[in-house]
């Protein structure tokens, strides 16, 4: 089982993101799993989303506790813990060969990751700027669809084209398209950092 | 066909297929997608001919829905938490009509506190109502439960509620097999009322009744149960040969034929506990569980024939009666007087906390020692209930 957590803010569409994430794996025969943590929905209100990916039914309805897969659609919520904030939850229980994807536009370590990152296997972590990308090609800063083609790049689980496909069934029109188009960008990026790092 | 959708949009669509005529709809979370999804069928002409109805108030919604059951319509509507406790006088006199609505609860905490998560604090709290209640363990068999329930409730002249884990199911996404209308209208014929409220042939429905029959009226209900407890198995038989897959009936056992510990339990945690069970099975822990799908009528013998002298017993009650303990426990309790197996309960999961494997686990390594409560709280905060406990005290303290 393949399970993934997506932290973001009540109106970036976390939800759907992870909603997206299980209608692409269903696409692609896997069984899947997306819930929200359920929290009172206000806009800007830290938010978490799970997904989960089997081979076989999925029967499991805790939260995800100890994600193979990261995804921070808000870097701000990475900063160190105040009382009260969940910020320290952000990262908790990531797996040791876990993969972390965050929406920035600058490195991972000037977000104080430089350790969390050294500690996964090469490869494992991507900062791509989903905002901007989504400001590009959706006219809006909205990362959720974007940050998908980023993962699909990260962790090779899913193919582009079924996370292409989950967005336009799921948003018409220009919104979709311009999702799809960022979200293509974002994989573009991914894939050009994994071409250009070291060999593990 | 398969597809990947939302727990509410499964149950909508397959609301859907059943035919029903009248719809009532007053939103409360987490209910509230389930007729937002139906009242879209309506709107595009794909459920037709239903009258989508929105009322003011819960006891509006169930009052419509009795008004429509006894002019001869089928009758569906959604609730959930305070909106369930709002229609509760209504809900007895649908139950006392005999008329058979089938009503989604999502189930919910009920306030105060104000607390909009899951449990089963709601649909137990009117568990002496005289309607059938119904717990899915997942999304297809939440769906599937609606319309097994259509055609029970109308055989027998009782209303069904079909109870599905609030946000944990209704707004989970997973696949469901929603099932097609050929099969629907081949397993659930049309409606066909006992009696009908027509101008043209006027009846009297709910007339009063003294204290010569009260009793009498109570336990031809009671008979009526235990008919259901005998309708239940042949009509999810059926379900099985039309549909081609499975559907729960009474009860739902799990490796439990030679455990030596039985978990009890009913709706979305089953499927973590199964998880736990088979965990320990591979360190050696003869564990398994049994989930009740119908809790009433209770199916006391079917629980007891699942069971067998010698095994502990934990009831995991999503609801508890203060001052009192386990509900689900006073009936496994009732159906196992004459066997040795000892009962603990556990309430888990209040209020949306979270039932998860490591805290099951710990649990279920301390009942297989013999060492849990009688009544245990899984994961009581017990630094916030010190924190509490120093806080101001009122009167003339010291």
């Amino acid at each position: 089982m393949f399970q993934i957590r997506i932290h973001g803010r009540g109106g970036q569409g976390v939800v759907t993101a992870a909603e997206l994430l299980s209608i692409a794996a269903f696409a692609e025969g896997r069984h899947a799993q997306a819930f929200p943590s359920f929290g009172s929905e206000r806009t800007g209100a830290p938010v978490v989303a799970f997904c989960r990916l089997d081979d076989r039914p999925i029967r499991l309805r805790e939260p995800v506790l100890e994600p193979d897969a990261v995804i921070v659609q808000d870097a701000t919520l990475l900063r160190p813990t105040q009382p009260g904030s969940g910020g320290s939850e952000v990262l908790s229980g990531l797996k040791p060969a876990g993969f972390l994807l965050v929406n920035t536009s600058v490195d991972l370590a000037e977000l104080g990751l430089a350790e969390v990152v050294a500690r996964l296997p090469s490869g494992h972590a991507a900062a791509v700027p989903a905002t901007l990308l989504a400001r590009t090609h959706v006219g809006r800063p909205v990362p959720n669809a974007v940050l998908l083609g980023a993962f699909a790049a990260l962790t090779g689980l899913l193919s582009i084209d079924s996370v292409a496909a989950a967005i336009v069934e799921r948003f018409r029109g220009p919104v979709g398209e311009g999702n799809v188009a960022a979200a293509r960008a974002a994989y573009d990026h991914v894939m050009g950092l994994r071409s250009h790092a070291p060999a593990a | 066909m398969r597809q990947q959708l939302e727990g509410s949009q499964a149950v909508a669509r397959t609301v859907a297929r059943c035919r029903p005529e009248v719809v009532c709809a007053y939103p409360i979370s987490p209910q509230t997608h389930i007729v937002e999804g139906l009242s879209e069928l309506v709107a595009s002409g794909a459920l037709t001919p239903c009258e989508f109805v929105n009322v003011e108030s819960e006891f509006a919604a169930m009052s419509v829905a009795i008004g429509a059951s006894a002019a001869g319509a089928r009758a569906y509507t959604a609730t959930a938490s305070q909106g369930l406790l709002f229609m509760a006088e209504a809900l007895w006199n649908a139950s006392g009509l005999g008329l058979p609505i089938t009503m989604t609860v999502a189930n919910r905490a009920i306030g105060a506190p104000i607390n909009i998560w899951n449990d089963h604090s709601d649909a137990m709290s009117l568990r002496d109502c005289g309607w059938i209640q119904l717990y899915a363990r997942d999304n297809q068999e939440a769906a599937d439960l609606h319309i097994l329930g259509f055609r029970l409730a109308e055989q027998l002249s009782i209303p069904v509620m079909v109870c599905m884990d609030g946000f944990v199911l209704t707004h989970a996404f997973e696949e469901v097999d929603v099932a097609e209308q050929g099969l629907v209208d081949a397993y659930l014929p049309p409606f066909r009322p006992r009696q009908v409220l027509d101008p043209a042939a006027p009846v009297t429905i709910g007339a009063m009744v003294g204290p010569e029959a009260f009793t009498e009226v109570r336990y031809l209900a009671h008979e009526n149960h235990l008919r259901a407890l005998e309708a239940i198995p042949r009509l999810a038989e059926e379900f099985a040969a039309v549909f081609g897959r499975a559907c729960a009936g009474l009860i739902s056992p799990y490796r439990s034929a030679d455990a030596e510990l039985v978990v009890v339990a009913l709706g979305s945690v089953l499927g973590t506990v199964a998880e736990v069970i088979d965990d320990l099975r591979d360190n050696g822990v003869r564990v398994g569980a049994l989930g009740i799908t119908t809790f009433r009528p209770f199916p006391a013998a079917a629980v007891r024939d699942a069971l067998r002298d010698g095994q502990r017993v934990v009831a995991l009650e999503r609801a508890f009666s203060p001052g009192g303990g386990g509900i689900v426990t006073q009936d496994l309790r009732a159906a196992l007087s004459d066997r040795d197996c000892p009962i603990s309960t556990v309430v888990a999961g209040l209020g949306g906390r979270a039932v998860t494997r490591p805290s099951l686990r710990r649990m279920l390594v301390e009942a297989t020692a013999g060492s849990l409560q009688p009544l245990a709280f899984l994961d009581l905060d017990r630094e916030l209930l010190g924190r509490v406990s120093g806080g101001r005290v009122s009167g003339g303290a010291a």
